[in-house]
């Protein structure tokens, strides 16, 4: 007869976490980073189809590295969360912080219940604001806390070094442009500090940007725009972003509900 | 909605419990609302009145409403729950659009409505009953497509031009005659708003423009570039210019005879 086999509780939680650590560091970075109106999530994705990142409400948006069946299980959760509130109170009730707050309870039950196995994910869900102080970005990582993040955040495999080299380099009121250079340098860093090429079509980027006339403020920049934004010199490529983003715009300027995700 | 119905049905319009009732409940009702299409897209307006029984409940009530970026829907009948049933759709229209990633066609989207408008039938058999009318951009067809309701769900295309609610009758009576199908945008948003006019002048339920205190209908265009609301500036543009020529002929515009 063999006795069961004893595992400290320490053990058993520094092991999830190990397996979960290990999990999210075989997938992709991603940064998220402000700008002068608003928020924009960069990342490296092969995939057109299979997003990283993705509209949760008007002002909330959602990015995530890791497994990609577990995030979009929350990416649901979390779209049925907000669409469930909006309807019951009213838009302006459904907020970053509500939102974290279910996510933090989802994962930190998943990652504390022996039954299940801890998800491999890490999350970053931002609001923006009408101006750049009313901004919001939480980052949650496997176990279910909650990290109030400012300026810029990196997650993923390269987590570290790419948010320490953004630290260093971001500042308050980059233009668009500004800040997606400053990202896509940041992702081409590699572990041992050599730089690689990535080309726009691997590049995902979508924006919360607060002066977007519609009530959902979440666009994917794709195509020729991200291509402009990336080779202009900055104010350049911003202005004409700008007037692309108006003709847009204009489709569905008084339409409440309106403003689609995939516009292009 | 199907996750709504198993997790808060009681959110549901037409899962509530009915108190049985005798005789017609006083509620506010909506009323005219008409449709025309014209190459490239549609427009939508509805007037400003809801009455109940024989009173004016509001002057300013809003019956047209995005339903999404390439659809609209104007409502008749109950308001209150009209407006309730319009805001489950344009939730259920994005809800959709979020999580798979793509709209919904227009078909589904009228077939959607479609189920809504069923589940609402034993309150229309009280006198409560919501008749929305369904306009939007094909982006498929390339063209805007109408879609009529009755009571009990039941669901047709209109080729051309469509009207629902007390003035209907009127309305599609004026449409009929200054119908063609080659409007550009600005002649079909005068069309609606002339077949308003003629609703509100024979169907006391149906409001004019109300020029003293700047009420104009809703007038909506959905082409292409997505889903517009003519600022109130363009609409009473337009409603001032024909009351201009009513004030020389009351009855509007003469077709031909022949």
């Amino acid at each position: 007869m063999s006795t069961p086999f004893y595992v400290s509780p320490q053990q058993a939680m520094a092991d999830r976490a190990e397996y979960a650590r290990k999990g999210i560091a075989r997938g992709r970075s991603l940064v998220v980073l402000q700008f002068a109106d608003g928020i924009v999530f960069v990342g490296e994705n092969p995939s057109r189809a299979l997003h990283k990142f993705s509209e949760i409400y008007d002002r909330i948006g959602f990015a995530a590295a890791g497994k990609y069946n577990e995030y979009e299980n929350l990416r649901i959760g979390g779209v049925r969360y907000a669409d469930l509130r909006g309807y019951t109170y009213d838009r302006d009730d459904v907020t970053a912080r509500g939102l974290a707050n279910v996510y933090a309870q989802t994962l930190g039950t998943i990652f504390s219940s022996a039954a299940e196995k801890p998800y491999e994910v890490e999350l970053v869900v931002a609001e923006v604001g009408e101006t750049p102080e009313g901004d919001q970005i939480y980052r949650l990582p496997h176990d279910g806390s909650i990290v109030d993040e400012h300026g810029s955040v990196a997650v993923g495999g390269n987590a570290e070094q790419i948010s320490s080299y953004l630290d260093q380099r971001h500042r308050e009121g980059m233009t668009l442009a500004e800040a997606l250079k400053l990202a896509v340098q940041a992702l081409s860093r590699d572990t041992n500090g050599s730089e690689r090429e990535i080309p726009a079509e691997r590049l995902e980027v979508a924006v919360l940007d607060r002066t977007r006339p519609q009530q959902r403020k979440f666009r994917r920049i794709v195509g020729r725009q991200l291509s402009r934004l990336l080779a202009g010199d900055g104010t350049g490529a911003e202005s004409e972003a700008e007037a692309e983003g108006d003709s847009e715009d204009s489709a569905g300027s008084s339409g409440g509900a309106g403003g689609s995700e995939d516009e292009k | 909605m199907d996750f709504l119905s198993q997790h808060q049905p009681e959110m549901l319009p037409g899962k509530r419990q009915l108190p049985p009732v005798q005789g017609v409940i006083e509620a506010p009702h909506g009323t005219t609302i008409v449709a025309a299409t014209f190459p490239g897209g549609v427009v939508l307006a509805g007037d400003r009145r809801a009455t109940m029984g024989n009173v004016i409940a509001q002057r300013d009530i809003e019956k047209v409403f995005p339903a999404d970026e390439y659809s609209a829907v104007g409502i008749a009948g109950t308001a209150g729950l009209a407006v309730e049933m319009v805001k489950l759709f344009q939730l259920e229209l994005e809800h959709f659009e979020k999580v798979e990633g793509a709209q919904l066609s227009l078909e589904g989207k009228a077939n959607r409505l479609s189920t809504m408008i069923r589940s609402n039938l034993a309150m229309a058999m009280q006198g409560l009953a919501v008749v929305p009318l369904f306009a939007g951009y094909d982006v498929d067809r390339e063209k805007g497509r109408i879609f009529s309701y009755d009571v009990t769900g039941g669901r047709s295309e209109e080729s051309g031009f469509a009207a629902t609610g007390s003035g209907s009758i009127f309305a599609r009576g004026a449409m009929k005659k200054l119908y063609s199908e080659n409007l550009n945008e600005q002649q079909a948003t005068t069309l609606v708003v002339q077949a308003l006019y003629d609703a509100a002048d024979d169907d006391s339920a149906t409001g004019g423009p109300d020029v003293a205190r700047r009420i104009y209908p809703i007038v909506t265009v959905i082409t292409e570039e997505g889903f517009r609301r003519l600022t109130d500036e363009e609409s009473s543009e337009i409603a001032r210019s024909i009351l201009e020529r009513r004030l020389e002929q009351p009855d509007g515009p003469r077709a031909a005879l022949l």
